[in-house]
C-alpha cells in the first residue's frame, strides 16, 4: 500500500520535474527569440529605411511601413516574428538572395563537423591532462598544466589560427590550407548529409576523404584546444574535490596501487559532472568556430554570420544567431538533464 | 608600535584598521602566490603603458611614414613596422589604453548591473527573485560572442558599441553570483537586526548586502576580464569594434592577416599583447581566488 503510494508520488515528481523542465527550455527559447527580435526590430533606428533607402518617396516608405507589419503593436509583432520563426522561415538573405533557412540548412553541417572533431580532440586529450594534473598537484607538472590551460583562456583564437596558418600550411606544408578542400576537389561529392568526410566515405572517394582531412585538421586542432583547456581545468578541480576524500585515503592505506585509486575510485564518481562540462564546452566550440572559420574560410555558420555581418544583411545575421543559439541552448539542457539523470544523488 | 604589528594586530580599535588589516594579510598571501605576482605585474605594466603611452612609444601611434613599409623587427622598430609605415610597437603601447578603456567600462557598467540584480533578487526572494533569476538564466544561457555581434550589428561598428554590446552580455554571470552570496546572509542576524532599527530595503542592499558581495564579484570580474579582452578583440578584428586608424589589437590583426605569410610580425605581435594581457588577468584572478577563497581553489 505505502510502497504504490510512494510510486505514484515518483511519478507525479517525475512528471512535475519534466513539466517544469519544458517550461523552462520554453522560457529560454522565447527568451532567445525576444532577444533576436529586439535586435532586429527595435535597435536599429528605422528598419524601414534601411531597407527601402533613403531617397525613397512618403508613399514607397509608408507601403513598406505597413508590408513589414511595423504599424501593427509591438506585441503583435513578436507573435508573427514567433510564428514565422515556428516555421522555419527566417525572411531573405539580400546578400546571397535565397531563403536564410536554406542558406543555413547548407552550411551547418560544415561547423558542425569541425566543432565535433574539435569536442573529440578536447575530450581525450584534456580529460587525461586534468586527471594528471591533480594527480601531480602543486608539483612541476601542475604547474604547466595550469599555465597551458590559462593559455587556452587568453589566446585569441582568430590569431592563433593566423599563426597555425603561417606555420604548418605556409611554413611547413603539413596541412592543407583555408577552405573545406582543394578547389579542384570542389563539388565532387554532392552532399548527403552534408558532412564531408562522412559523404566522401560513403561514395568512396578516399582521394577527397584525405585532402578534406587534411584542411580540416588544423581548425579542428585548434578549436580542440580551447574546449581541452577548459575541460582540462574542469577535470582536475573535480578529481582534487575527490582525491581529498576519505574513502580514497582508506583506498590508499588497504594498498591499492596508485594507479587504481585515480582512475577507479577517483575517476568514476566525476564522470557524471563531466558530461556536464563536455557538453558546455561543445556548445562553446559550436560559438567559437564563428571566428576560426572567418580565419579558415571555411563555409560554415560562423563565416555566413560574419559575411552577413559586413553586408548588413540582418536577416542573415539574426538567423544565424537563433540557430546558434538554439543548438547553443540545446546542447546545454541536454547536459543538464543526463546530469540529472545519470547522477545517482540527484534522484532522492 | 611598528606599523606591521597596527596592521596584524587582533583586535582591532577602528574600522580602517580591521579594513587595512584584513588587506594587508590578503596582500601577503597574495604575493606567495607566484602566478599571481607575475599577474599583478602585467597589469601594473598595462595600466603603466596605458598612463604613459606618449613617453614611452617611440613614434607616433598614427604618423605613416611610406617610406618605411612592412619592415622586419629591428633595433629602430622592435616590432616591425605595418603596411603605414607606422611602428608596431608604439601602436601597441598605444592600443593597451583602448584595452584598458574597454575593460574598465564593461567591468563598471555590468558588474554594479549584476551586482544590484542578484542582490535584490535573493534579499527579496520570492516572486522577484524568480523573475529576475528566470531573466538572468535566459541571458546565461545564450552563446555570449554571438549576442555581441548581434548587438553590434543593429547597433553599428564602433567601440562604444562594443562595450555595451560586451557589457550587455557580461551582466548574468554576476546577478548569480551575487544572488548565491546574498542568500547565505540575508536571514543572519545583522541583516535582521538592521531591519528592526527601522533601515529601508533599499539601505539594507545598499549598505549591507552588496558590501559583502564585492569580493566574490571581484574575483570573477579579473577571471571575465581574459573573456572581456578576446571578445573585444574578436570584434575588432572583424571590424565591428574599434574602426581604423586607432591602434586596437584585434583591428591591427586584421589588417596584419593579408601579410601573415610574408610579414609575420605585423599581424603577431599585437596578438603576443593580447595574450600576455589576458593571461596576466587569467593569473590574478587565479590567485585571488586562492587567497580570497580558498575552499573553491581550482574551481571555475
Amino acid at each position: 500500500m505505502s510502497n504504490k503510494g510512494n510510486s505514484k508520488s515518483k511519478l507525479l515528481s517525475l512528471l512535475t520535474g519534466i513539466a517544469g523542465f519544458a517550461f523552462v527550455v520554453v522560457l529560454t527559447f522565447l527568451g532567445l527569440l525576444a532577444i533576436t527580435f529586439f535586435i532586429g526590430r527595435v535597435v536599429p533606428i528605422d528598419p524601414v529605411l534601411s531597407v527601402v533607402g533613403d531617397r525613397a518617396t512618403q508613399e514607397q516608405y509608408d507601403a513598406a511601413r505597413i508590408a513589414m507589419g511595423l504599424d501593427q503593436p509591438l506585441w503583435r509583432q513578436f507573435l508573427t516574428y514567433v510564428a514565422d520563426v515556428a516555421r522555419g522561415d527566417f525572411g531573405m538573405s539580400i546578400s546571397t538572395n535565397r531563403p536564410v533557412a536554406e542558406d543555413l540548412a547548407r552550411v551547418f553541417p560544415a561547423t558542425l563537423e569541425m566543432a565535433t572533431l574539435g569536442i573529440i580532440i578536447g575530450v581525450v586529450l584534456g580529460v587525461p591532462t586534468g586527471v594528471w594534473a591533480a594527480a601531480k598537484q602543486g608539483t612541476w607538472v601542475d604547474q604547466i598544466i595550469r599555465v597551458f590551460a590559462l593559455l587556452g583562456y587568453s589566446v585569441p583564437a582568430f590569431w592563433l589560427g593566423l599563426v597555425g596558418l603561417a606555420v604548418f600550411y605556409a611554413g611547413l606544408g603539413w596541412v592543407a590550407g583555408p577552405g573545406r578542400v582543394d578547389i579542384y576537389y570542389e563539388g565532387l561529392v554532392d552532399p548527403i548529409s552534408g558532412v564531408l568526410l562522412i559523404d566522401a566515405l560513403l561514395i568512396g572517394d578516399t582521394e577527397v576523404f584525405w585532402n578534406a582531412l587534411s584542411h580540416l585538421v588544423l581548425p579542428s586542432l585548434i578549436l580542440g584546444f580551447f574546449s581541452l583547456a577548459y575541460i582540462a581545468r574542469m577535470t582536475r578541480s573535480f578529481m582534487l574535490d575527490q582525491l581529498g576524500q576519505e574513502f580514497i585515503t582508506t583506498a590508499r592505506v588497504k594498498g591499492v596501487s596508485e594507479w587504481k585509486v585515480i582512475w577507479s575510485h577517483g575517476f568514476k564518481p566525476i564522470r557524471v559532472p563531466l558530461i556536464t562540462v563536455i557538453g558546455l564546452s561543445y556548445a562553446a566550440l559550436l560559438e567559437g568556430s564563428v571566428m576560426i572559420e572567418t580565419v579558415f574560410s571555411w563555409p560554415g555558420i560562423g563565416n555566413y554570420l560574419t559575411h552577413a555581418l559586413l553586408n548588413a544583411d540582418m536577416n542573415a545575421v539574426l538567423g544565424a544567431t537563433l540557430v546558434i543559439g538554439a543548438v547553443f541552448i540545446f546542447i546545454n539542457k541536454i547536459s543538464d538533464v543526463l546530469y540529472r539523470v545519470l547522477d545517482p544523488r540527484s534522484k532522492s | 608600535m611598528t606599523t606591521i604589528d597596527w596592521l596584524l594586530a587582533d583586535s582591532p580599535t577602528s574600522r580602517l584598521q580591521a579594513n587595512a588589516g584584513r588587506a594587508y594579510r590578503m596582500l601577503r598571501a597574495l604575493m606567495r602566490n607566484p602566478l599571481a605576482v607575475i599577474g599583478g605585474i602585467i597589469i601594473l605594466t598595462l595600466i603603466f603603458a596605458a598612463a604613459f603611452a606618449p613617453w614611452i612609444a617611440p613614434e607616433s601611434p598614427l604618423g605613416q611614414n611610406l617610406e618605411a613599409r612592412l619592415l622586419p623587427p629591428s633595433a629602430d622598430h622592435w616590432m616591425g613596422t605595418d603596411e603605414l609605415g607606422r611602428d608596431i610597437f608604439s601602436r601597441v603601447v598605444y592600443g593597451a589604453r583602448i584595452t584598458l578603456v574597454i575593460v574598465a567600462l564593461v567591468a563598471l557598467i555590468s558588474a554594479p548591473l549584476g551586482l544590484i540584480i542578484g542582490a535584490v533578487a535573493g534579499y527579496f526572494g520570492g516572486w522577484t527573485d524568480k523573475v529576475l533569476m528566470g531573466l538572468t538564466d535566459v541571458f546565461l544561457s545564450m552563446p555570449k560572442l554571438i549576442l555581441a555581434l548581434a548587438f553590434v550589428a543593429a547597433l553599428g561598428p564602433g567601440i562604444e558599441n562594443a562595450i555595451i554590446a560586451i557589457a550587455i552580455t557580461a551582466w548574468p554571470a554576476y546577478a548569480r553570483i551575487a544572488r548565491a552570496e546574498t542568500l547565505t546572509f540575508r536571514n543572519s542576524e545583522f541583516i535582521a537586526a538592521t531591519r528592526l532599527l527601522g533601515a529601508s530595503h533599499s539601505r539594507i542592499i545598499v549598505q549591507h548586502v552588496l558590501p559583502l558581495c564585492t569580493s566574490s564579484m571581484i574575483i570573477r570580474v579579473t577571471l571575465d576580464m581574459a573573456g572581456i579582452i578576446l571578445t573585444a578583440a574578436g570584434l575588432g578584428f572583424l571590424g565591428l569594434g574599434a574602426q581604423p586608424p586607432l591602434p586596437e589589437w584585434g583591428a591591427m590583426i586584421s589588417r596584419g592577416r593579408t601579410f601573415i605569410l610574408d610579414q609575420w610580425w605585423v599581424a603577431t605581435m599585437p596578438g603576443f599583447a593580447i595574450i600576455l594581457v589576458s593571461l596576466g588577468f587569467c593569473f590574478l584572478g587565479d590567485g585571488l581566488r586562492d587567497v580570497l577563497d580558498p575552499k573553491q581553489g581550482g574551481k571555475s
